[in-house]
């Protein structure tokens, strides 16, 4: 028998969106555990650089009015409306919070939080001048947020297992309820069962799907593998924003606030490009318009370098007080990994995988949703996602930068919120664990304990990284997707046979990466199995043999279920909560 | 490349020893973490923390030719072969570069590490000028990595006494912060012959700090205000 552990709640995952939602639990009198894979400051928010979204208007006009009609259509009109209006009324709110929490963000001369522009966010519904709506703490924004997090939930003492790992969901046979999950402890290599009334789950995204990306080791998708393998859907996984300006080479991300501070991306001619694709917004146009048109650069000739296959980002015309005293963090980046001063060298880059718009279906109370007869959003009991994980979906088909970590806040505190209301009105006792609870994760371990022999964990990943990023890249061919898949699936086989030489039960490493393979090809699966299906171009999904938005067909969110490969679709929430709803237009910046 | 590095799984090994491994670098591998990865595509049993391989989570902190500092951002260039990779000295090691990072946190938490103000929360941001921010520039881009604490003799000896460099680091970081009204009872807190005066300034962390940070400095100001408050 594995052994069990309760707790009122636990949350897994110590990013902003975990250790925002414990922040909230820890106000009430409840019993929760916290899990990370590591140690909470070393979440993947850490690397977050440029800002968090929020209308203070300490710089220029603004009003949630006007973020929320640049979400909408930042989203490509995929986004849940009321969701969305529901992120950006309370956006104010979180991040003044952030603030009195000590977070150390910029200042302006009157003392007032510092905003800089970032793409796709601007004045009065969309008009050519830029909103200054990023609030941020130097180029470093992540840092400070997570270790401020981190730094209040030390005060309220919540309970964190670090260097624990969450394997498989555990789920009440009777009515689908969510009642934990089974974790590794990394140190002793022992399993047990952390039963809890309310699970939630803010384990970041899959990122380290695709060969070159922004993402830290670590961002495997295990909430979505999780999720999938427990017979829950996963919602527009074929949503993947590339971001323009990754390091060539290095993958290591160059922040969208290096342009709102005035750098600007030129070819190999020394042409600032962005002006023909986006005349008004520019080099700030929203992230799926300016990869496309970097890609359109290389592809017709235009790239930098031997291999003309990256352009080039450049700064030098920015004071070099400026540089250094806002994007310090960039700086020594670009020294280290491109060999470039941006202070006098461009830095070149590439679009490079960054965000997964899609995830666990949840609504902006952080309940889990899925289909059920006929309502396409019913809860599921226990059972909650934020963060990246989750899909709101406030993003839709391609996310402005910043709300992301607007979303951590806002839907942490929401869903942290919503889990203390559902336990208080639940029976205090917990209920009865199914026969068999477990088993399926004794199972994967036995596996990997017994086999000798097998495919290479290593081998198996690169292959899928590969594979993912020649099938599934910033532009998407019909006969790509339709071999990514079969390949995705043999790649998938293969994952099957996996075995580790390592058979060490303290800190065993290849075990763990073992696993986490096992959540990458959900992650891999859903997402090429969704963009196949989807035959038209919308955001960060474009298509070579349907060039446009058919909103017509297309209008809806994709749900991919692991079990048969299976794709149901829902309708977009159109209706927001209190204001009228943005109506579908063509796009342009 | 050639690359020797500390080994030991308690499971199996009755002492750590060192083992060497001959690399072959792909002309995409430009930081010791590279190499590292190939390592354990060599010998998947050889175990180290990494994750954001950009230099701000803190997670690869190790001994490297002798000193202390991040595999990530560590270029190969640099480095003297055989490159002697060791765990962080001073910290029980769990396997391999693995260390028991429990003392470094506990005295991190021992600070009090956040902003304490006892007044209620105005509706908006609390107000400070961009020079009273630019107090915290320098201290609160630390990222509890342990290079520093873990380089300090003061704390080998005694780490469940003195609060040691990165601590320290951070203890400064609250006073120096206009929002924390609590300078009085930081400085209490230190005002102990090991907590803050075990340090005898020989400087080594400010030498391995991977984000160029200062505790020396920081502790040399907290000193200051003891000294300041006797007077
Ligand atoms: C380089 C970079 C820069 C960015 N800059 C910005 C920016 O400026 N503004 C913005 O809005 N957004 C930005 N983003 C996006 C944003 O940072 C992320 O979307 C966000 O931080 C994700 O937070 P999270 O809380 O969902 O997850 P994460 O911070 O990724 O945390 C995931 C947590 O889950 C834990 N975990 C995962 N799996 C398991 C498991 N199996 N068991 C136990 N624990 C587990 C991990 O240990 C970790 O604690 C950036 C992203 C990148 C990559
Ligand atoms: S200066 Fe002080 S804290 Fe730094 S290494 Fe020396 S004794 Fe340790
Ligand atoms: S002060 Fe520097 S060396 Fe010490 S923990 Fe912080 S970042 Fe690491
Ligand atoms: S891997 Fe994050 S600091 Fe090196």
């Amino acid at each position: 028998m594995i052994p069990v552990r309760r707790f009122d709640a636990i949350v897994v995952g110590a990013g902003g969106s975990g250790m925002r939602a414990a922040l909230e639990l820890a106000r009430a009198d409840l019993k929760v555990a916290v899990l990370s894979k590591v140690f909470p400051t070393r979440s993947h928010t850490v690397a977050a650089q440029g800002g968090i979204a929020a209308p203070l208007a300490n710089s220029t006009e603004d009003n949630w009015h006007w973020h929320m009609y640049d979400t909408v259509k930042g989203s490509d009109y995929l986004g849940d409306q009321d969701a969305i209006e529901y992120m950006c009324r309370r956006a104010n709110e979180v991040v003044v919070e952030l603030e009195h929490m000590g977070m150390p963000f910029d200042r302006l001369e009157n003392g007032k939080i510092y905003q800089r522009p970032f793409g796709g966010h601007t004045q009065d519904y969309g008009s050519s001048k830029m909103a200054m709506r990023s609030c941020a703490a130097a180029d470093r924004t992540g840092h400070a947020m997570l270790h401020t997090l981190y730094q209040q939930n030390v005060r309220m003492n919540t309970q964190f297992f670090v260097e624990w790992m969450a394997l498989d969901i555990i789920r009440d046979p009777q009515d689908g309820a969510v009642l934990g999950v089974t974790a590794l402890e990394m140190e002793t290599g022992e399993v047990f069962i952390l039963q809890a009334k309310a699970t939630l789950f803010a384990t970041g995204g899959a990122g380290r799907i695709f060969y070159a990306s922004t993402n830290a080791f670590i961002n495997t998708g295990d909430g979505i593998g999780m999720a999938a393998r427990a017979g829950f859907p996963l919602e527009d996984m074929e949503f993947w924003q590339f971001h323009p300006t990754g390091v060539y080479g290095a993958g290591v991300l160059i922040t969208e606030g290096v342009r709102g501070e005035g750098g600007f991306l030129v070819n190999k001619d020394g042409e600032r490009f962005m002006e023909r694709y986006a005349p008004n917004a520019k080099d700030l146009a929203s992230r799926d318009v300016v990869s496309r048109a970097m890609t359109t650069e290389i592809k017709e000739g235009r790239g930098c370098g031997p291999h003309a296959d990256h352009v080039l980002l450049k700064l030098s015309h920015i004071k070099p007080e400026d540089i250094m005293q806002r994007l310090p963090g960039i700086r020594e980046i670009s020294i280290k990994f491109a060999n470039a001063d941006p202070i006098r060298d461009p830095i070149p880059v590439v679009p490079t995988v960054h965000y997964q718009m899609g995830g666990i279906p949840a609504k902006y109370t952080g309940h889990v949703v899925i289909p059920e007869g006929n309502n396409t959003d019913s809860i599921v009991p226990g059972f909650y996602a934020v963060g990246e994980c989750a899909c709101v979906s406030v993003h839709g088909a391609n996310r402005l930068g910043t709300n992301s970590l607007l979303d951590l806040v806002v839907f942490g505190k929401s869903a942290g919120e919503q889990v203390i209301k559902d336990i208080k009105a639940l029976p205090s006792p917990h209920r009865t664990l199914p026969k068999g609870a477990g088993d399926s994760t004794r199972a994967r371990l036995a596996r990997l304990d017994a086999n000798a022999a097998g495919e290479r964990v290593v081998d198996v990943l690169t292959d899928l990284r590969r594979a993912m990023q020649a099938h599934c890249g910033v532009f998407r061919f019909p006969d790509d997707l339709l071999k990514g898949v079969e390949k995705i699936k043999e790649i998938a086989d293969r994952a099957q046979r996996t075995f580790i030489q390592d058979k060490s039960k303290v800190f065993n490493t290849a075990r763990v990466e073992a696993l986490e393979l096992d959540n990458l090809i959900e992650a891999a699966m859903a997402t090429i199995v969704s963009a196949e299906a989807r035959k038209e171009s919308r955001g960060a999904q474009a298509r070579a043999d349907f060039p446009d938005r058919d909103d017509k067909n297309w209008m809806k969110h994709t749900l991919w279920y692991k079990e048969g490969n299976r794709l149901s679709y829902k309708p977009v929430h159109l209706k927001p909560l209190t204001v009228d709803s943005f109506e579908p237009k063509v796009r342009t910046y | 490349m050639k690359i020797s590095i500390y080994r030991y799984d308690p499971d199996k090994d009755e002492k750590p020893y060192m083992k060497e491994y001959d690399v072959e670098l792909q002309h995409s591998d430009h930081m010791l973490l590279d190499a590292l990865v190939r390592v354990k595509d060599m010998d998947d049993s050889f175990a180290f923390r990494r994750s954001c391989r950009e230099g701000v989570c803190g997670s690869d902190a190790m001994n490297i030719n002798g000193k202390n500092g991040l595999a990530c951002v560590t270029k190969i260039a640099d480095l003297k072969e055989p490159v002697m990779l060791r765990p962080l000295p001073g910290l029980p090691v769990i396997r391999d570069l693995i260390v028991d990072m429990t003392q470094f946190f506990k005295q991190y938490h021992s600070i009090k590490p956040y902003v304490i103000n006892h007044d209620a929360p105005p509706e908006r941001e609390r107000l400070q000028s961009p020079a009273e921010r630019e107090q915290l520039n320098g201290l609160y881009e630390c990222i509890l990595c342990a290079c520093c604490s873990t380089a300090c003799p003061s704390f080998w000896w005694n780490p469940d006494k003195f609060v040691g460099p990165a601590g320290l680091l951070q203890a400064y970081r609250f006073i120096a912060d206009t929002r924390d009204q609590e300078t009085a009872a930081r400085l209490d807190n230190l005002e102990d012959p090991y907590r803050l005066f075990r340090c005898h300034s020989i400087m080594n962390c400010v030498d391995v700090c991977p984000k160029n940070l200062n505790p020396t400095q920081a502790i040399g100001k907290i000193k200051e205000l003891m000294v300041r408050r006797m007077v």
